[in-house]
């Protein structure tokens, strides 16, 4: 299987160790085998030198030449249009439910449960009526 | 007048080396001296009292009067001093009481332990021996005015606002004081491993007081924004079910 995400000049790549885990930054030059310059001036990540085991690489690029000033890098950024693609992407959309989730105090997590169970109440109601009546024409 | 900053504080002070702040002509202005110079408080009489007192005594050859002293000359002194006594006893009474910063008035608290344990109560106070005032209230899970220990407390991020709620004062530790059974009566039953344990039933008085309070409880509860959810939150009891930490939960 063909790799399809690169570490390359712009590449955005999500961060995950650190004061900045969990946000995103731009690849803005390679400094060696294991390590990247990273700067993500939209998403509030100091430009620095960051371990490329300690990032995952999304599918969301941006054209800048390589050691860009973070100026530059704001300006494609922002052309790009990174930070709103981000929020929509999925990926960033479980984030926030994970963290949602972890944060759940005990009454949160009280009416989530009443919710659910509401819900499925809903649910399989709706099922058992749909499937007496496909059982009743014979075809369930 | 500038404000005086230093109020209540000495205008002199010896500094760690044994030396004092400020000199002599600096102390001079600072006390205004001059202000006092002149001035003479009149000589108060001394409030020496006589060390002796005539007294009248009886008889006919004794003289008629005696001088006694009015402050008797001790009568015992010891050959060795007594050693001092280091009051330092940590009487119950006396112990500090700490809680958790959690544990505040109005925060609703998962019981771990006891008859009323995974039940979700209110904060009420803490008492005076540190123990924590709590309840249900009885009419949503039959938990009682109770006190526990702040031990057996998870205190959750929930709070009720019971500012409004009037503790009354004689909800105190005498008030929830274990009444135990009369040792006369345990003597008279004769047969230790007698079966019949006395039941707990609760005093009228503490089911008007459990009524009176929990009217204002149920009454903030009912001001919540989630009021109606709180209902069925403290009805309901905690439990974990397969793959909740509690020390990876936040409550």
């Amino acid at each position: 299987m063909p790799f399809k995400k690169f570490v390359e000049i712009g590449r955005i790549a999500v961060l995950q160790d650190g004061e900045s885990a969990g946000k995103i930054a731009a690849i803005i030059d390679v400094i060696d085998q294991n390590r990247v310059l990273i700067d993500g001036p939209c998403s509030g990540v100091p430009r620095q030198a960051y371990r490329i085991k300690n990032i995952h690489l999304t599918p969301l690029t941006i054209k800048v030449p390589f050691s860009s000033r973070s100026k530059v890098v704001r300006a494609a950024w922002d052309a790009e249009k990174i930070t709103q693609k981000w929020e929509e992407s999925s990926w960033a959309k479980r984030m926030a439910m994970k963290t949602r989730r972890n944060t759940l105090n005990d009454f949160d997590r009280f009416r989530l449960q009443k919710a659910k169970t509401a819900r499925n109440k809903i649910l399989t109601k709706a099922a058992n009526k749909n499937a007496k009546v496909l059982s009743k024409a014979g075809k369930l | 007048m500038a404000k005086n900053k230093n109020k209540g504080q000495p205008r002199n002070y010896t500094l760690e080396s044994g030396v004092a702040r400020f000199g002599k002509s600096k102390t001079y202005h600072k006390k205004a001296v001059y202000k006092f110079l002149k001035k003479k408080t009149p000589k108060q009489a001394s409030g020496l009292k006589p060390a002796f007192i005539e007294k009248k005594i009886d008889g006919a050859k004794n003289g008629g009067t005696r001088m006694v002293r009015v402050r008797k000359l001790a009568n015992n002194y010891p050959t060795q001093d007594t050693p001092v006594e280091k009051g330092i006893k940590q009487y119950f009474a006396k112990h500090v009481r700490r809680v958790r910063p959690t544990i505040t008035p109005g925060v609703v608290a998962i019981i771990l332990a006891g008859v009323h344990k995974g039940k979700r109560v209110v904060i009420l106070k803490q008492l005076p021996t540190g123990l924590i005032l709590v309840t249900g209230p009885f009419s949503i899970n039959g938990c009682p005015v109770r006190r526990i220990n702040q031990r057996f407390l998870i205190a959750t991020s929930t709070k009720i606002d019971i500012s409004s709620v009037k503790v009354p004062e004689k909800l105190n530790d005498d008030y929830f004081r274990r009444i135990k059974a009369g040792k006369k009566q345990a003597k008279k039953e004769g047969d230790i491993f007698d079966a019949t344990k006395k039941e707990y039933k609760p005093s009228e008085e503490r089911k008007t007081d459990q009524k009176a309070l929990d009217k204002d409880v149920l009454q903030a509860i009912a001001k919540h924004p989630e009021g109606k959810a709180l209902k069925a939150y403290l009805r309901h009891n905690f439990a974990l079910t397969k793959g909740q930490y509690p020390h990876k939960m936040t409550f």
